[in-house]
């Protein structure tokens, strides 16, 4: 999925903003191909939203380049860049009817009258709120006033288009229809996008490609699988989506297998060992890679016995959290796939917990 | 039996609720109604100059009104009034206009301004209360005085006069004191905070994303200023202007003070139709009209507020 370096339409060069002695963007570099939908994912206080602030030029970058289509936008005020934003929780003008919001920026453009008409029309057809075009933004529900944003942020023709925290302000059975929605209707239209948000699930549904933010710098860029699959560090790992970390040291088996021997368990690892033998580890596994068992179950070659202290029950699955002998917790979530109204274990059942040798991946920053 | 509790609960709310608008609305109506329809009864009974008539008599056992209307058609037979009532409206107008003019730019600086900074300007814009307002206009008197003042003498070595005198402001170069000019002045010193209070609470609530978000659409700083911001400011400017417009219409001692022979204004007619010639259904009449005059752009206010409000419960 990632484009050659030669393809980049957004070129984000080694970018650093200080605010003062504070680094919020440390030496950021992304390149972002024409028609992608690329995600920012971060906690607050990562520096997402300061790079975002910097597309949309409302901060100035302290070193570095920003390139657009190979245009560098450096000392181009926002009203002059071709880059229009979506806010978080909309920043729709109180004020002015639905129609005047979305033609707001075509009329600083002076743009002709019918013309002008025309594209808002049309780009409230697109978002289905043309019946609402009287209507002023407190008078829509949460939804509507996305997709009023959504127009507004559009209406212009952005060669790039930002997004912040776009379904952050919807509750949670809306968002889902309304990501689908909103990925149509961007790529409908084709427009290179770039969404920053702080919610995994946002990310991982909207976009082609994350990056994962922390601290100001770039953790780790792939694929939503890539990235949730193959966490490069212990942050990311522990950031996107549950796992459990456990630390431990590399060793040889016997039969020359790689192992990470950890307080509870011996790991089997089904990558070489490559010659880090004796090299401290985390092994990080997915609670949902995680089955349990009564019995022993003498085939599996991670196995570790732990007993049951809590569970939250979540319909079509339930997460366990188990004590292992060290005192360390561990979470499986297991999933309710045959209909009987009983758990498969109570409160302090011992049970086995047991995964298959690629199911975990070694850590070692 | 929990639906019971929450109609107890419900009716003592409602007594408390009573009681709050209760209390402010019986001032209301024993301090401002009644002694307004007692002048505006006054405003309607003849005078002989010494005495009263009554407002209704006894003729062959009947009750018969004896109300008369000749006071208020002596306000329009006699350009005085007329041509006062036209001042006193001008020069509140002017105050008003001059208050938003300076009021808007110093409410939004300080309402941008830096957040430890801002209980300092609005103590500052509050500091000239703590000072009797008697002296703080009479000090105008010593400060304009084209030869000893020294806001009179810059102004002066400015040539600002020359200025003013071609507007028409003052009666001739160098003569400041007891002008319109010093009038305006002296009411646009004293009802200044009245305008920059409340902008100031508007602006300051104000979500500065909304600026962003216009300038992201192509608004430069200034276009987003007047298509976003003053317009989110309109009931900041409509309360600010009602509360410099009012008492300006009505004002007395800032007239008497810095005022001059031109600038008669309604006040002043009011105290001498009472106290100089005694003549108080004139009198009275005099001031029912202003309150009239005051009374019509706020209702309008309150119209237009009243839609505004239906609009955002709609």
């Amino acid at each position: 999925m990632s484009a050659p370096a030669g393809d980049a339409f957004l070129r984000i060069d080694a970018v650093t903003k200080d605010f003062g002695d504070f680094r919020a963007v440390d030496g950021v570099s992304l390149d972002i191909p024409r028609g992608e939908i690329f995600a920012l994912l971060g906690s607050s206080g990562s520096g997402k939203s300061t790079l975002l602030r910097m597309l949309a030029g409302f901060e100035t970058p302290t070193e570095g380049r920003i390139l657009l289509d190979g245009v560098d936008l450096a000392g181009r005020p926002p009203y002059e860049r071709p880059v229009n934003m979506m806010f978080q929780s909309y920043a729709l003008f109180p004020h002015l009817t639905v129609w005047d919001n979305v033609a707001f920026g075509l009329k600083r453009d002076g743009v002709r009258k019918d013309e002008l008409a025309e594209r808002v029309d049309g780009m409230l057809r697109l978002v289905q709120m043309e019946p609402f075009a009287r209507r002023k933004p407190h008078q829509l529900s949460g939804g509507q006033q996305q997709r009023v944003a959504l127009a507004r942020s559009l209406v212009k023709r952005p060669q790039l288009l930002l997004l912040d925290e776009p379904l952050g302000a919807l509750d949670k059975k809306l968002r889902e229809a309304t990501q689908i929605e909103l990925v149509n209707i961007i790529r409908s239209i084709g427009v290179t996008c770039l969404i920053v948000t702080h919610d995994q699930e946002e990310a991982m549904m909207m976009a082609s490609r994350i990056a994962v933010m922390s601290a100001g710098r770039l953790l780790q860029i792939g694929a939503p699988a890539e990235v949730y699959e193959n966490p490069a560090t212990r942050f990311v790992a522990d950031f996107i989506g549950n796992v459990n970390l456990m630390d431990g040291t590399l060793m040889r088996a016997p039969d020359g297998a790689a192992e990470a021997h950890c307080a509870d368990l011996v790991h089997r690892l089904a990558e070489p060992l490559a010659g880090r033998e004796g090299r401290p580890v985390t092994v990080a596994v997915r609670p949902e890679k995680i089955r349990l068992d009564a019995q022993e179950p003498l085939q599996m070659a991670n196995r570790v016995q732990g007993v049951v202290r809590a569970f939250s029950y979540f319909g079509d699955c339930t997460m366990y959290h188990l004590e292992l002998p060290s005192g360390a917790r561990l979470k499986a979530n297991v999933e309710n796939d045959e209909r009987h109204g009983e758990l498969d274990f109570a409160l302090g059942d011992a049970v086995w917990a047991s995964w298959a040798p690629g199911s975990q991946v070694v850590l070692t920053e | 039996m929990a639906n019971g509790a929450g109609a107890v609960r419900g009716r003592r709310a409602s007594w408390g609720r009573r009681l709050v608008v209760g209390i402010p609305a019986a001032w209301l109506l024993v301090f401002f109604l009644l002694p307004f329809l007692i002048v505006l009864r006054i405003s309607l009974l003849a005078s002989d100059g010494v005495q009263l008539g009554s407002l209704f008599e006894q003729v062959d056992g009947h009750w018969r009104f004896a109300g008369q209307l000749q006071s208020y058609a002596l306000l329009l037979q006699d350009s005085l009034y007329l041509s006062t009532y036209g001042h006193s409206l001008l020069y509140a107008a002017i105050t008003t206009v001059a208050c938003l003019a300076i009021g808007y730019p110093f409410a939004y600086f300080m309402a941008r301004a830096a957040a430890g900074l801002q209980p300092l300007l609005l103590m500052g814009v509050m500091l000239p209360f703590w000072t009797s307002f008697l002296l703080r206009v009479y000090a105008w008197k010593g400060l304009l005085d084209a030869q000893t003042g020294w806001v009179g003498q810059a102004l002066v070595g400015l040539g600002v006069d020359r200025l003013l005198f071609a507007l028409g402001m003052i009666p001739a170069d160098g003569q400041l004191m007891y002008s319109p000019f010093s009038l305006v002045l002296g009411m646009v010193y004293t009802y200044l905070p009245f305008m920059v209070l409340p902008l100031y609470a508007t602006l300051s609530k104000m979500d500065l994303r909304l600026l962003e978000a216009a300038q992201d659409l192509g608004a430069t700083a200034w276009q987003a200023f007047w298509r976003v911001t003053v317009p989110l400011s309109r009931s900041g400017i409509a309360a600010g202007a009602m509360l410099v417009f009012i008492p300006c219409v009505g004002e007395y001692v800032i007239p008497e003070l810095l005022g001059g022979p031109e600038t008669l204004m309604i006040g002043r007619v009011l105290w001498d139709e009472f106290f100089a010639n005694n003549d108080w259904p004139v009198a009275g009449a005099v001031a029912v009209v202003m309150v009239l005059l005051i009374l019509l752009p706020m209702a309008l206010l309150n119209r237009s507020q009243e839609a505004e409000a239906k609009e955002a419960r709609r």
